[in-house]
C-alpha cells in the first residue's frame, strides 16, 4: 500500500487550525451576500467574530461523530479561502452529504474547489469507505454545477421550488456519486 | 371560512398530542418490530425500552417548543383514542415555505384501514391551510412499494432518486426524495374529497 498525503492537493490542501483563525475568515465571508446567496438557504446573518469562535468552540466539544470538518488553504502564497465538510452521515449505508465553499471570491472558477472536492472524495471513498457522497446545489448556481460535473457528480433529481429568492422559486439540484463511478474516474490513480 | 371543519379529526382518526406514561408502552412495543423501522426510515433500527421512547416524546416536546420548525402529532382512533401512529413535519423552512413529513402506523394490523389515508390529509390540511407552506417533502425507501403508492395517490411525484443511498439485507437500494406542491395539492384537494364521498 502506497501511502499518501490524503489532506495534500497541487493547488491546495485541507486543514484544521484553531478557532480563532476560522472565525477571522468566516467573519469576513459572511459579509459577501453573493458568496452567501449562492452557498445556503437560510437568510444571511452577519455574526460576529467572537460569536463565530464561540460556536466553532461548542461544536469541537460536541464533535459529533457524524461531521467531518476542515478549511481550505492554497499551496502557494498559503492563503485560507475556504471550507469543506461531510455531514448527515448515515454510517450504517454508507452514505454522507458534502458541503463545499470558497469564501475568496478571487479564487472562483479557477480549479480551487474542483481540486478541493477531490481531495473530499478521495477521502470519504478511500478512509471513510463510503458508499456514495450526496450534494445539493443551488439551479442559479451554474459554476458550481459544472465544477461537481467535472468531478464526477451526476444530478439526481430537483427538489421543486424549494427556496424563494428575488420573488422567483428555484429547484434544488441533488447531485451524487458513486464509489464505482468515483473509481472509474479517479484523478490520482497511478498510471 | 369554515370554523366548524376541524383540523384535527376525520371520521375513523384524530391528531392528538403525546400522552407519555400511556404511549411510551405503545411505541416501545413498535420499535420491537424492525420491519417498521426500516420501512420508515434509513436511521439504524433499534429496539427501545418505555422509558427510552420517554425520554424521545420529552425531546420531541422540547424541540417542539423551541426550535419552532416541528409539528408532532400522535394518530389515535376515534373514538376510543386508542394510539395508532404518529405524524409529523418537521426541518420547516419558515423563509422558503417548505418542509418535510413523516408519518407512520405503528401495528402492522392497522395499516390499510384508512387510518394512515385521513391522518395524511388533515396533516396536509394543517400544512397548506393553516402553515401556508409552499411545498412539502416525503422520504421513501424504494423497497417501501405501500409508501409510495399511498404518497403518490395524495399527489406526490418522485423528484429525486439518490442511487443506491440504503445497504439493507446485503443489497443496495434507492432514497426516494418525494415532492408535494401547495397548488397541486389545492388543485386535487376537492376531487379526492368527493372520490370519498364527502364534502
Amino acid at each position: 500500500m502506497a501511502i499518501t498525503n490524503l489532506f495534500l492537493g497541487t493547488k491546495v490542501r485541507l486543514v484544521v487550525e484553531d478557532p480563532q483563525v476560522e472565525a477571522k475568515a468566516w467573519s469576513q465571508w459572511l459579509r459577501n451576500s453573493e458568496y452567501m446567496l449562492l452557498l445556503d438557504t437560510d437568510p444571511p446573518v452577519l455574526w460576529s467574530e467572537k460569536t463565530l469562535k464561540d460556536r466553532i468552540e461548542k461544536d469541537l466539544e460536541e464533535s459529533h461523530e457524524d461531521v467531518f470538518y476542515a478549511m481550505i488553504r492554497t499551496l502557494e502564497e498559503d492563503r485560507y479561502i475556504g471550507f469543506l465538510a461531510f455531514f448527515e452521515t448515515f454510517w450504517n449505508h454508507g452514505d454522507a452529504w458534502v458541503a463545499i465553499g470558497l469564501g475568496e471570491a478571487e479564487f472562483w472558477g479557477k480549479g480551487y474547489g474542483s481540486e478541493a472536492m477531490q481531495l473530499a472524495l478521495r477521502y470519504a471513498f478511500n478512509e471513510l469507505n463510503f458508499h456514495r457522497v450526496t450534494l445539493g446545489v443551488f439551479e442559479y448556481n451554474q459554476r458550481a454545477i459544472r465544477s461537481y460535473q467535472k468531478v464526477g457528480f451526476v444530478e439526481e433529481g430537483r427538489i421543486r421550488g424549494e427556496f424563494l429568492r428575488q420573488g422567483k422559486r428555484w429547484d434544488m439540484i441533488f447531485m451524487g456519486i458513486l464509489r464505482e463511478e468515483w473509481n472509474n474516474n479517479n484523478p490520482f490513480q497511478p498510471g | 371560512m369554515d370554523l366548524k371543519r376541524s383540523l384535527f379529526e376525520e371520521e375513523l382518526i384524530c391528531l392528538a398530542p403525546i400522552d407519555p406514561e400511556r404511549d411510551a408502552e405503545i411505541e416501545a412495543k413498535w420499535t420491537h418490530d424492525a420491519e417498521y423501522l426500516r420501512l420508515l426510515k434509513a436511521d439504524i433500527a433499534r429496539p427501545l425500552s418505555p422509558a427510552q421512547v420517554k425520554k424521545a416524546y420529552e425531546s420531541i416536546e422540547k424541540k417542539v417548543e423551541e426550535d419552532k420548525n416541528l409539528f408532532y402529532f400522535t394518530i389515535r382512533t376515534r373514538p376510543d383514542e386508542r394510539l395508532v401512529g404518529f405524524a409529523k413535519l418537521y426541518a420547516i423552512t419558515w423563509s422558503h415555505g417548505t418542509g418535510m413529513l413523516q408519518m407512520g402506523i405503528g401495528d402492522a394490523q392497522d395499516r390499510k384501514q384508512g387510518y394512515g389515508r385521513q391522518a395524511l390529509s388533515l396533516l396536509l390540511r394543517y400544512a397548506f391551510d393553516e402553515l401556508n407552506l409552499y411545498r412539502l417533502t416525503a422520504l421513501v425507501p424504494e423497497y417501501n412499494r405501500d409508501a409510495l403508492r399511498f404518497f403518490e395517490k395524495a399527489g406526490f411525484v418522485i423528484e429525486v432518486r439518490r442511487r443506491q443511498a440504503l445497504n439493507r439485507d446485503g443489497r443496495r437500494w434507492d432514497l426516494l426524495h418525494l415532492g408535494l406542491l401547495q397548488e397541486e395539492w389545492a388543485q386535487n384537494g376537492s376531487l379526492k374529497i368527493d372520490e370519498q364521498g364527502r364534502q
